[in-house]
């Protein structure tokens, strides 16, 4: 029988191979795939108290978690475009016009 | 069946309606108004910001929307700092964008959409409504900072800002998700109710480490070090308008929902988070003020600058009590006026493509154009605590709730950083006064809406410097008590 237990032991995994990916990772699509990977492991654990409390709050907040990636998602790959146009890159080492 | 509405009251979002309202209406009328003509729109942003203004409620105390949002004085007054944020940046904008040949009218929704968002965090007693209000800001932001496309700074500034923004959204976010797991509530009340009646609550490892997951993703957004490296480059690459906003209004936003969520849902775990943040001050204001120290571009500098005063108002925030969180109320409200005056004179020295924003370029501005020097300097020492000007009112509130509270060595912290401050900020200013000018400023030009801008900025900066008590007695009323 799975626990609660086992919910949030998978969705912290998850969540850390995200936040590991975001820093790990050079290409900007793949790091904002990792994040979306950390919002879904956020929306695994609000789902899984959800179900454990019997209290209905945690879903509720699911769905504003994933109209709002919806929306970032817009918004960001529109932003790689401007920045594909002008360094023909999206690489994150090639983000370093500024520097200390 | 019965069905039982909830008590709804719209009063309680009324600036907010209005605001977005007027946003969603601006969209519509942007396609219809010719390029060069944009400014109307940001007349019309003005006259629908005032609008909001004037249905700011004083004094009352509703919750709304099943207790989403509370109209309290505490969020009156960062309204009003959020407004005045959004009025000034509208008014350096024009000149600035017309300037850099980007002047979509796309602009002036996307501030008010970003106002609306810093309101809603401000009003939020709902962990959800937390969320949201910092989601509508940011996704405003992140197109703000790369608003200018066809500039490469202003794309990186846009990207770096948008990966770290998602990134830290993921952390908050987890952190709400365990406190939510821990005491079964979204609601800020509920929370605190949980954790101070049921000690397996207040024991929980998950609600410990929900607290340290939010505080991270709160520090990202005020940018407090360790977590401010996206600060310098966004605050260079974005356009200095955009720059001023984002350095005033969103900071106060994180503030404030930092203030609210922590004082009122987990006093439980008061001596943890202020532990914490005594760590996060430090770090913030002694790592801004020594990188400031070597900067040359001015942008730059200001940012490092920004997060060094992100560590002082931190410093009230440790202490938490009247005087360190009305002091924290004040310093935001006259730092937006210092900064955004700043900036506004940044922004018409500028030459197209943000080509001399190096102190160098400075010199000789006080022979040249006296009135401005004289205008910056005033912005400048109130950003370094000189009196009479209200940084220095602000800080010695910060630093006088910390010693009330017995943390004397951060208060000490905070004077020595303060002190070291004074050498970049009076650096410009021997650039502007001491050294022989390079160049005629005859590009820079003074429009009327530039002028009020930094008009109302020097009164904001002066005025509450002398005469404080009145705008520090609202203050002390608007307490996040619960």
């Amino acid at each position: 029988m799975l626990s609660l237990h086992h919910y949030l032991i998978l969705s912290g995994i998850l969540f850390s191979i995200g936040a590991m990916g975001v820093l790990i990772r050079r290409n900007a699509i793949v790091i904002f795939m990792c994040v979306e990977l950390m919002l879904n492991a956020v929306n695994l654990t609000f789902i899984a108290f959800s179900r454990y409390l019997g209290n209905i709050d945690g879903q509720i907040f699911v769905f504003f978690v994933m109209t709002v990636a919806a929306a970032e998602a817009a918004v960001g790959l529109a932003l790689m475009i401007a920045f594909y146009k002008n360094r023909e890159s999206i690489d994150v080492e090639d983000i370093n016009l500024m520097k200390l | 069946m019965e069905l039982a509405l909830p008590q709804l009251n719209f009063m309680t979002i009324m600036p907010e309606i209005v605001l977005s309202v007027v946003a969603m209406a601006l969209l519509l009328v942007n396609v219809l108004v010719k390029s060069e003509e944009k400014a109307y729109l940001g007349y019309l942003s003005l006259a629908g910001l005032v609008g909001a203004l004037f249905t700011v409620p004083w004094g009352e105390k509703i919750s709304g929307f099943g207790e989403m949002v509370i109209q309290d004085n505490f969020s009156s007054f960062f309204t009003v700092i959020f407004i005045l944020c959004a009025v000034m940046t509208i008014l350096i904008s024009d000149g600035y964008f017309k300037k850099e040949g980007c002047n979509h009218g796309e602009l002036y929704p996307l501030i008010l959409f970003a106002t609306v968002g810093m309101m809603f965090m401000a009003k939020a007693t709902d962990l959800m409504t937390v969320f949201l209000g910092l989601e509508v800001l940011s996704v405003a932001l992140y197109v703000l900072a790369g608003f200018n496309r066809d500039n490469i700074k202003s794309n990186e500034a846009g990207l770096k800002y948008f990966l770290l923004g998602c990134f830290s959204t993921g952390f908050l976010l987890y952190g709400m998700a365990l406190i939510y797991g821990a005491t079964g509530t979204t609601k800020i009340v509920r929370i605190a109710a949980m954790a101070s009646g049921n000690g397996a609550v207040a024991n929980n490892m998950m609600f410990l480490v929900g607290m340290l997951l939010m505080a991270t993703g709160f520090s990202f957004k005020i940018a407090a070090a360790p977590f401010h490296m996206w600060t310098p480059d966004v605050y260079e690459g974005a356009p200095t308008p955009i720059t001023a906003f984002m350095s005033a209004g969103p900071k106060a936003a994180g503030f404030a929902a930092f203030l609210r969520v922590f004082i009122i849902a987990l006093p439980t775990l008061t001596v943890q988070w202020s532990d914490l943040l005594w760590i996060l001050a430090v770090l913030t204001m002694t790592t801004g003020n020594i990188i400031a120290l070597s900067q040359d571009n001015i942008k730059r500098m200001l940012a490092y600058s920004s997060i060094a005063h992100a560590g002082y108002a931190l410093v009230g925030f440790t202490a938490h009590n009247a005087s360190g969180v009305s002091g924290i109320l004040f310093y935001l409200l006259s730092y937006t006026f210092m900064n955004i005056g700043a900036f506004a004179i940044i922004v018409i020295i500028g030459k197209k493509g943000e080509a001399n924003n190096n102190v160098q370029d400075y010199a000789g501005l006080g022979v040249k154009r006296p009135v401005l020097a004289l205008c910056l300097s005033i912005f400048l020492f109130s950003l370094a605590g000189i009196p009479p000007t209200a940084g220095f009112i602000g800080k010695f509130y910060l630093f006088a709730g910390a010693v009330q509270e017995g943390y004397i060595w951060l208060a000490i912290i905070g004077v020595l950083n303060s002190a070291a401050s004074v050498y970049y900020y009076l650096r410009v200013m021997v650039f502007m006064y001491m050294k022989n000018p390079e160049e005629d400023f005859s590009w820079v030009k003074l429009t009327p809406a530039v002028m009020l801008c930094i008009l109302i900025a020097v009164a904001g900066v002066l005025i509450p410097g002398i005469i404080p008590n009145s705008v520090l007695n609202l203050a002390a009323i608007s307490l996040p008590l619960p």
